[in-house]
């Protein structure tokens, strides 16, 4: 067993782990971040985007030791401390970009990620950007939009969140 | 206020885009075992041993179970529905000395974490006898099961009028043979199920992702001989069904056993390659079709021969072949048809109803054969349609053949196809799109335009129950018998019942997918949950009020007709203070004396058994462009016009319809099951099946027409698959159209990137 130490949406938490215990399952089943969705298991779909120091990764395809001393940002994090949605979940609700959710954390936290480095998206760069994380409901327009909409208003709002 | 009709927001989302979901991945209880099951490896074998013993040993175990340790539970489930003309079989818990697809579960093994499981899983001794397996359609291929010698599940023929004497008739006959892969429903969450067994209640808890939880108490019930009111089961939060989670799989019941059997909770989650294996898929069939029509190209006779592959088992009996024989007209007058079909078990996976249910194979058929008549008679395909559509006067329409469930024939009860197929091809500009993809052509672009039509049975009955129930504190829960995998059913069911409540869809809760909330249900399942469960809800809701209207003129000692309602508050309209609210009302109606003149409880359930299924219709435009040198296929436009009568929510309608596209598109282009000669599965993952991504999608535009269906209280149809029907036929078209004379015609789905390259000109033949 290995100790872990990681900054989970901006909290510190630390577990006991097997060397081959998953980033997705240290933090649904240890940390009880159910948020974070196993869609496929071998990295194809996206379901368990998180972002790793920042970066959207896959936490089916990651060791939970991997991740020791990282910081980890889930689904759980994005909407503010109030309660209040980020601009990106306003926007998928209000252009109806998910049906059942099982996609939708994957698809939030890797648009939050490309988000805050592309201000001005074009619909094929969000298209692009998405066609790792797979959607089975919505057919993605809708999706896409709200990616578009989200951009839209993370600029009127100034910095990106 | 009027909340039917509005693009309202969805109730749901808050908590989906949180993370604050509970799907059943997400439930995990105190002390929970989890399971890992064996499958067989072989598509057809002799179980000759299964020995637990080392698997036993493995620290962190707690047990290992085969067939014959279930006993009595150890029994075929039950097929539903039945047919006189079908010889079924279906599968038990475990498989019973014989394997009959790679994938089917022989044993399982119960462990402290998933990991463990696993692990243990490697160390069950199965001793396999192989034997040779069917993976052929053909006669003369190996039993699948003893008593049915030949293979053939069932044999089928409709008919209306004489085929054979309009075919002799018909100045023109053209034959045409034509086929179809299978698929999956692939939904984005998996199959998955926690059992608890209280022994202090004697009460089963059964946790399930699942489209069916009402069927599965049924089932269980039936194998582990326990009484409904001992047996609850919940579908949670469920990431998507398509038909993938519609029959009752030997998990729903083998996982509940355990807990029973070890006392303790048990979690099952499967993977993505069970999945792969052992997830039910559909489409696969090879129809011979012959058609006779005049110059004009008015189609005079129809016959299609087809064979169906229904796998190892027929859990759902003959309900997929029966739909694309049934539906095989589509929203054409065709005077004589004849429509068979033989359905062949084979060594591979159970086929069961996925997102369309037989009917995507159904519209292929008649659209090809539609295409085929235009361009035998020098017609242009919309013309050739048009002239073969039912009227708006025809309505309401007999096919003449006999609908699946055998409860009369198939009667197009409302649409005006003509306006729907106008209406598209004005969306789309079809006369200059046309223009644009034949100048393209000309450029030695492949560019094409297609088109199709489709009728799409909805509604099915038996019934859906609806109960809407206020309680003390004036909390209004509605619960229905209807499932939701993503359908939006909490926020369309409040609208709906909001409306007869006279209140907001704010002040309503909608429980779906819980057998203790409500005690007969069916599910969701071929575009019934709106049409079906919704007229359920208005039905009760409409029958509560008037409840409450009754009790709140006794409680304010005034005549019904002078109450007036604002919200939750009904007051006598001459002295507003004089008023009482629905909580109050709850209140009364919780100590309910005779005198009151109202049952006690302020609730109401109904229960909506229509008359007859309900036909939405429809027609898509596409245009494509193929790359000649990667074969890649790309949809640059798609304009769809769409009517499934009353809209509860056009949001989540147009959701639906996108949805059903995007799976359209993929079951056309990308998606294939594909095994091997020894039925071994060659496509077991998200490399080797290609699901459809956002850059495979194209944005659509879409177009309502709204004729009321006469056969429910709402006037709706349903919508839920629709939008998959026509995809394959549409793109099959624009892709002949792209191809035009140079090229070969599409008579095969889904096409993949060697099928179409193989109907690519050369590339030195390239330029005009």
């Amino acid at each position: 067993m290995h100790a872990v130490r990681l900054t989970v949406n901006g909290a510190e938490r630390q577990a006991r782990v097997m060397p081959r215990l998953l980033l997705a399952d240290l933090l649904r089943e240890e940390f009880g971040l159910t948020g974070t969705h196993l869609g496929c298991e071998h990295g194809a779909c996206g379901a368990c985007t998180v972002l790793v120091d920042g970066e959207p990764v896959r936490s089916c395809l990651l060791f939970a030791v991997q991740a020791n001393g990282c910081r980890v940002d889930t689904v759980e994090g994005l909407a503010g401390a109030d309660g209040a949605l980020h601009p990106l979940q306003e926007a998928f609700r209000a252009r109806h970009a998910l049906q059942c959710g099982f996609c939708t954390p994957g698809m939030l936290m890797t648009l939050t990620a490309y988000l805050r480095e592309h201000s001005s998206p074009t619909e094929s760069d969000i298209r692009e950007i998405l066609s790792g994380n797979l959607c089975r409901c919505t057919g993605y327009q809708n999706i896409v939009q709200a990616g578009l909409n989200a951009a839209a208003a993370l600029r009127a709002a100034g910095a990106p969140r | 206020m009027k909340f039917v009709g509005d693009r309202y927001l969805r109730k749901e989302d808050p908590r989906l885009l949180t993370g604050r979901g509970q799907y059943v991945g997400d439930i995990g209880l105190p002390g929970m075992l989890h399971a890992a099951l064996v499958r067989s490896p072989h598509a057809h074998a002799r179980i000759v041993r299964v020995d637990g013993a080392r698997a036993r040993e493995h620290p962190g175990v707690v047990d290992v179970v085969s067939f014959l340790d279930l006993g009595s539970a150890g029994r075929p489930f039950p097929i539903v529905p039945p047919h006189p003309d079908l010889r079924g079989h279906n599968f038990s818990m475990l498989a019973d000395g014989r394997a009959r697809f790679v994938g089917e579960v022989v044993a399982v093994v119960v462990a402290d974490s998933r990991y463990t499981a696993e692990d243990a899983r490697e160390l069950v001794d199965v001793e396999y006898e192989p034997l040779p397996s069917a993976q052929t359609l053909a006669p003369g291929a190996p039993a699948v099961h003893d008593d049915v010698p030949d293979n053939l599940a069932g044999r089928v023929t409709l008919a209306r009028g004489d085929v054979e004497a309009a075919l002799r008739a018909a100045p023109r006959v053209v034959q045409i043979k034509l086929g179809i892969g299978r698929g999956g429903g692939q939904p984005m969450e998996t199959r998955g199920l926690v059992a608890d067994w209280n022994a202090a209640l004697g009460q089963l808890t059964v946790w399930a992702s699942s489209q069916v939880p009402h069927q599965i108490r049924q089932f269980i019930g039936d194998l582990l001989d326990l009484p409904p009111h001992q047996v609850r089961v919940v579908a949670p939060d469920v990431g998507g069904g398509f038909g993938a989670k519609l029959i009752v799989y030997p998990e729903d019941v083998l996982i509940p056993f355990l807990a029973r059997r070890l006392a303790r909770p048990v979690r099952w989650l499967e993977d993505r390659l069970e999945h792969m294996l052992a997830a039910t898929q559909e489409r696969e069939q090879e129809h011979d079709v012959t058609v006779g029509f005049d110059p004009t190209g008015r189609i005079l006779a129809l016959r299609d021969r087809f064979v169906h592959d229904t796998g190892a088992y027929t859990p759902r009996g003959l309900v997929v072949p029966l739909l694309t024989a049934s539906m095989l007209t589509g929203p054409y007058r065709i005077p004589a048809v004849l429509s068979s079909f033989e359905s062949r078990y084979t060594h591979r996976v159970p086929v069961t109803p996925y997102r369309g249910a037989g009917q995507p194979q159904a519209v292929f058929v008649i659209e090809r054969v539609l295409d085929l008549v235009a361009r035998e008679t020098g017609r242009e395909r919309a013309e050739v349609r048009l002239a073969n559509l039912v009227q708006p006067g025809d309505m309401p329409w007999d096919v003449g053949l006999p609908n699946y469930r055998a409860s009369g024939n198939v009667i197009l009860d409302s649409g005006d196809f003509p306006s729907v197929l106008r209406r598209a091809l004005e969306s789309a500009g079809y006369d200059a799109l046309r223009a644009e993809a034949a100048a393209a052509r000309a450029q030695g672009r492949l560019v094409g335009v297609g088109l199709a039509c489709y009728v799409e049975l909805t509604g099915v009955g038996p019934f859906e129950a609806g109960r809407v129930r206020v309680d003390a504190r004036g909390r209004i829960a509605v619960f229905t018998g209807a499932t939701t995998q993503g359908q939006s059913l909490e926020t369309t069911f409040a609208q709906v019942a909001a409306d007869e409540l006279g209140l907001t869809p704010d002040d309503v809760s909608v429980i779906a997918g819980d057998t203790g909330g409500i005690e007969h249900g069916i599910g969701s399942f071929a575009s019934r949950a709106a049409v079906v469960g919704g007229s359920a809800v208005a039905l009760a809701a409409r029958e509560l009020r008037a409840k409450a209207l009754v009790l709140a003129a006794r409680v304010l000692g005034v005549a019904e007709t002078e109450l007036q309602q604002t919200g939750a508050v009904f007051a006598d309209r001459r002295r507003l203070e004089r008023r009482v609210t629905f909580a109050e009302l709850a209140r009364a109606a919780a100590g309910a004396t005779a005198a009151l003149g109202v049952e006690p409880g302020l609730e109401s359930t109904r229960f909506f058994q229509p008359a007859d299924m309900t036909y939405s219709s429809g027609a898509h435009v596409a245009r494509v462009e193929i790359d000649p040198l990667s074969a890649r296929v790309t949809v640059t436009g798609y304009w769809i016009s769409h009517d499934s009568g009353r809209l509860i929510n056009p949001m989540v309608v147009e959701g639906q319809i996108q949805g059903g596209v995007a799976l359209g598109i993929g079951s056309a282009l990308l998606e294939e099951i594909v095994y091997d000669q020894d039925g071994q599965l060659l496509a077991g993952s998200y490399m080797d099946y290609l699901l459809p991504t956002a850059t495979d999608v194209p944005s659509m535009d879409i177009d309502h027409l709204e004729t009321l269906s006469p056969l429910n209280p709402l006037g709706i149809k349903g919508v839920g698959e629709s939008g998959a029907l026509p995809v394959p036929a549409v793109l099959a078209s624009a892709i002949d159209d792209a191809l035009g004379a140079r090229g070969g015609r599409v008579t095969r789905m889904p096409l993949g990137l060697a099928r179409l390259l193989a109907l690519l000109p050369p590339p030195d033949a390239g330029s005009p």
